[in-house]
């Protein structure tokens, strides 16, 4: 047995890879620094976009219900109020069916339909938002114009609250129709990560609970749920923000009207994303297209808000629960 | 062998003698918390040296002064002396890699890289050296053959190094360690993940690697320090404890708490 | 006295738990009335896709441009090809901007300020609504240069896949075991070569279907396509202006009064979500294979 001698090493070759080091490293850093310019950038250039507008208008733009580029008289209370009250709807359909949704793929499902039952509400996650704008206005629109807004108007036309809700054109375009759609769209983001989140549960919690006798339900809401909130209070914040930037799946069926004449749901309306999709390519340089900049800066302020809160939200839990152990 | 040929054959006394690694004061932290505590032992050329103790004692940190690899974590550092043939590693100002390739580093679980058997091996040698297509195809079947894995693999040295079983790959990653020509060798728990069988043809494999290098094992298991090592040395909660020859160690350690540790008195 | 009180209890815990049964069957009942719910929309919406879209497939959509109005021929070849366009060069900026930005996050000192600040921002430019990166892109490339034009558009979906490729690229690096690299890093290799050869190998899979995914993504965004690309009635045989888009016809044609308009909007939705569920399917693949 022989050991050949020991190789010389070169030097050289350490000296280019240190050199190799430094220069993949800055790479590296640089493409992490590019990520916070580009926030900077869009900020800045959306502010400066914006400047003529809030030089104009200031905050009162905000609560200023006007839109009229003849006079470029501008406010965005029309669309930030439908941004909001479609999110809100979509918020209101989308959390408690995709609670269902989790529950029943987490604890309900025979294990040969969990995967596959699985794969398509993350595929729904996955299709374009066009598809859905597109079905909703020439499908989803005329039948819930007939089958559910008509009679409702029928039954609730006469109410005091409730009618003005369910006053306006039943054309099945408006916020309702949005509120709608985005819920179908947002769903199987909130679902999925719901499920996800039930997963990690550990079973030994879970059957500690079943074996003093707790029902499905019970071990869920009272065990499986406090225990992933953090988790879930995530994916309803991300829906939320999927629900408050979507764009094509509202533009096709809000109605772009800038009105608020009524509390509605039936009216047509506008969100800040549809405003910007039908009006921006053809708006005029000046005060119209600088409102418009304007309205997207506070888009983005606004998912910026929800996402700050929702990480201090996840921050306090996290504390909290830090506290209880 | 035709290096190191002034080992005496005959066991020696202290262990200092022909010492391949010499630590001296080694402290290490991690963070602020204390893990070595003033080491210093000498660890002898082309012989096994087993490190023993209860988990958290310090072992494998010691184990991975030698080769610098804590330096890959912001908060941790060693301080002290650890001479590789007179030269202090830890004072070196030769780049990290150089000292590396001098020692090898085989871990507790099998670390086959991303790639075919033959690619692990030249991995770690095109580092290094630059061979023609033929010397390398011989280094490879070398360090296949030292690591005892030739006649297994050599037929498909395409397959890629996670198709082999759990103990083909650890000598694979001991082949891999070999074929840039360390002079020490550092294996952390090698077996810890592996069966009897496999486990029992990596101690062979150990025996027969100290004609060549020095070898270096952390173990938790004690019959394994005693089958295959030459000396043992026991640390505690970061202290080094007893140091010496296995034999001596195993049948009359000088300490009280090596013998509680070793006769399961303890932990 | 207990054992009198033995009866009444067992008496009242059957009752108690008589009702907690029927809230149990009622809650579960719901949980199934809610997959179904949701399983409802789907098969809906891929339906109707399918129904009114299906019929329109012919060769001709792959050969010939968008028709004028009222017009019974006519495709969708410009569109197609400048989407794949736009999607390819968006792809080829933005994957290796998010790879390189994902492995500095994982790799270079993953709880330091700048990856911890870094990770935030993504966080935030992965919840972006899309038509504001438009809107920015806009602002600088489409006002700079006083046009729309099939750059513009790309530019704005790179910048939509970047952050989704740090996403997956860094949690997929996460998932590879120290050791790998240690024993990369005791062999004596550089750093760029373990992170290269070694754990950037060791995740291509993942790495992979993150960028597939992306793409899934893009091909289907059309409000940042809305101001940058804009669209063209024309084939578009460079990107230097206005280029014509899947998205962007399926919204004009979608919107618009004439049947041979609508029909092809349906057709071009019907190609859009069967491409995009079929990048989706891959990438599932590709993440499996694992």
């Amino acid at each position: 047995m022989n050991l050949s001698t020991p190789p010389s090493r070169g030097a050289g070759f350490v000296i280019s890879n240190a050199l190799a080091d430094r220069l993949f490293g800055w790479l590296t850093r640089g493409a992490a620094l590019f990520t916070l310019a580009l926030l900077l950038g869009i900020l800045v250039s959306l502010a400066v976009g914006a400047w003529p507008a809030i030089r104009q208008f200031g905050v009162g733009f905000l609560t200023r219900n006007a839109w009229n580029p003849v006079q470029e008289d501008f406010g965005g209370l029309v669309m930030i109020y439908g941004t909001l009250v479609t999110s809100v709807v979509a918020l209101l359909i989308a959390v408690p069916v995709s609670f269902g949704i989790a529950l029943f793929l987490t604890e309900l499902a025979p294990v040969w339909l969990k995967r596959p039952l699985g794969t398509a509400i993350e595929l729904l996650a996955a299709v374009p938002s066009i598809v859905y704008g597109m079905w909703g206005l020439m499908v989803f629109g005329p039948v819930l114009a007939r089958y559910v807004q008509q009679p409702l108007q029928a039954l609730l036309g006469d109410m005091p609250v409730f009618g003005a809700l369910v006053s306006g054109p039943p054309v099945g375009i408006g916020l309702l129709s949005a509120g709608i759609i985005l819920s179908i769209m947002i769903i199987p983001f909130i679902a999925s990560v719901m499920r996800d989140v039930f997963e990690v549960t550990p079973p030994l919690l879970k059957e500690s609970a079943y074996g003093l006798g707790a029902t499905t339900w019970e071990v869920v809401w009272r065990i499986v749920l406090p225990y992933t909130k953090t988790g879930v209070l995530g994916g309803v914040m991300l829906g939320l923000g999927r629900a408050l930037g979507e764009t094509m799946a509202v533009t096709f069926v809000i109605g772009n009207m800038n009105q608020l004449s009524s509390l509605s749901l039936f009216e047509p309306a506008n969100s800040i994303t549809s405003a910007l999709a039908n009006e921006f390519a053809e708006a005029a340089p000046g005060l119209h297209q600088a409102s418009l900049i304007y309205l997207g800066l506070v888009l983005f302020l606004i998912t910026f808000t929800v996402l700050v809160c929702s990480r201090l939200l996840l921050l306090r839990l996290q504390k909290n629960e830090g506290r209880n152990t | 062998m035709t290096i190191m040929t002034d080992t005496t054959t005959d066991t020696p006394a202290a262990p200092s003698r022909n010492a391949k690694l010499v630590v001296r004061d080694l402290n290490f932290y991690y963070g602020k918390f204390l893990a070595l505590k003033n080491i210093s032992l000498d660890v002898p050329a082309n012989r096994v040296t087993a490190f023993i103790g209860p988990s958290g004692c310090g072992k494998s940190t010691l184990l991975r002064t030698f080769n610098r690899m804590f330096e890959l974590y912001p908060d941790q550092r060693a301080e002290g002396r650890i001479l590789l043939d007179g030269e202090d590693l830890l004072a070196s100002k030769d780049d990290v890699a150089l000292i590396r390739a001098r020692i090898g580093m085989v871990f507790q679980k099998p670390t086959p890289f991303p790639m075919s058997i033959f690619d692990n091996i030249t991995f770690g040698v095109k580092l290094f050296e630059r061979l023609s297509a033929i010397d390398m195809e011989e280094r490879v079947e070398w360090a296949l053959k030292k690591a005892a894995l030739w006649d297994e693999v050599k037929d498909k040295l395409s397959q890629n190094g996670a198709s082999l079983s759990g103990g083909q790959q650890q000598r694979l990653c001991i082949a891999r360690g070999i074929a840039i020509k360390p002079e020490i060798l550092l294996l952390d728990e090698p077996c810890s993940a592996l069966d009897p069988i496999s486990t029992a043809r990596i101690e062979e494999l150990i025996a027969e690697l100290k004609a060549d290098y020095t070898v270096i094992i952390v173990t938790h298991n004690m019959q394994q320090a005693a089958r295959c090592s030459d000396y043992t040395a026991y640390m505690y909660l970061g202290d080094l404890v007893e140091f010496g020859e296995t034999e001596q160690m195993f049948f009359k350690p000088r300490r009280r708490e090596t013998e509680d540790y070793i006769t399961g008195r303890f932990g | 006295m207990s054992m009198t009180a033995a009866p009444a209890r067992d008496m009242a815990r059957q009752a108690r738990f008589s009702r907690r049964k029927w809230i149990n069957r009622i809650a579960l009942f719901m949980a199934l009335a809610a997959m179904l719910f949701g399983m409802f929309w789907l098969a809906w919406i891929l339906w109707e896709t399918l129904r009114l879209g299906f019929g329109g497939l012919h060769l001709a959509l792959f050969t010939e441009n968008t028709p004028p109005p009222n017009e019974e021929s006519g495709g969708l070849a410009n569109a197609l090809f400048g989407s794949c366009m736009m999607v390819a060069l968006a792809t080829v900026i933005g994957a290796p901007i998010g790879i390189l930005s994902g492995i500095h996050l994982a790799e270079y000192n993953p709880r330091g300020t700048l990856a911890v600040t870094v990770r935030f921002v993504n966080d935030l430019l992965l919840s972006a609504p899309s038509i504001v990166i438009g809107l920015f892109i806009y602002a600088t490339i489409v006002v700079r240069f006083k046009q729309f034009s099939g750059w513009a558009g790309a530019a704005a979906l790179a910048l939509i896949v970047i952050p989704v490729v740090i996403r997956t690229t860094e949690n997929m690096l996460a998932l590879i075991p120290a050791s790998l690299r240690e024993a990369a890093y005791a062999l004596g290799a550089p750093k760029w070569k373990v992170i290269l050869r070694i754990t950037l190998n060791a995740a291509r899979a993942g790495v992979v279907t993150g960028v597939l995914l992306a793409v899934a993504r893009i091909f289907g965004e059309t409000a940042p396509l809305l101001f940058t690309a804009l669209n063209n009635q024309f084939w578009s045989s460079g990107l230097g202006g206005p280029t014509a888009n899947l998205p962007v016809t399926i919204f004009q044609f979608a919107m618009s009064p004439y049947e041979n308009w609508q029909q092809l909007a349906w057709v071009g939705v019907f190609l859009i979500t069967l491409i995009v569920l079929g990048l989706n399917v891959l990438a599932r693949f590709f993440s499996r294979d694992k």
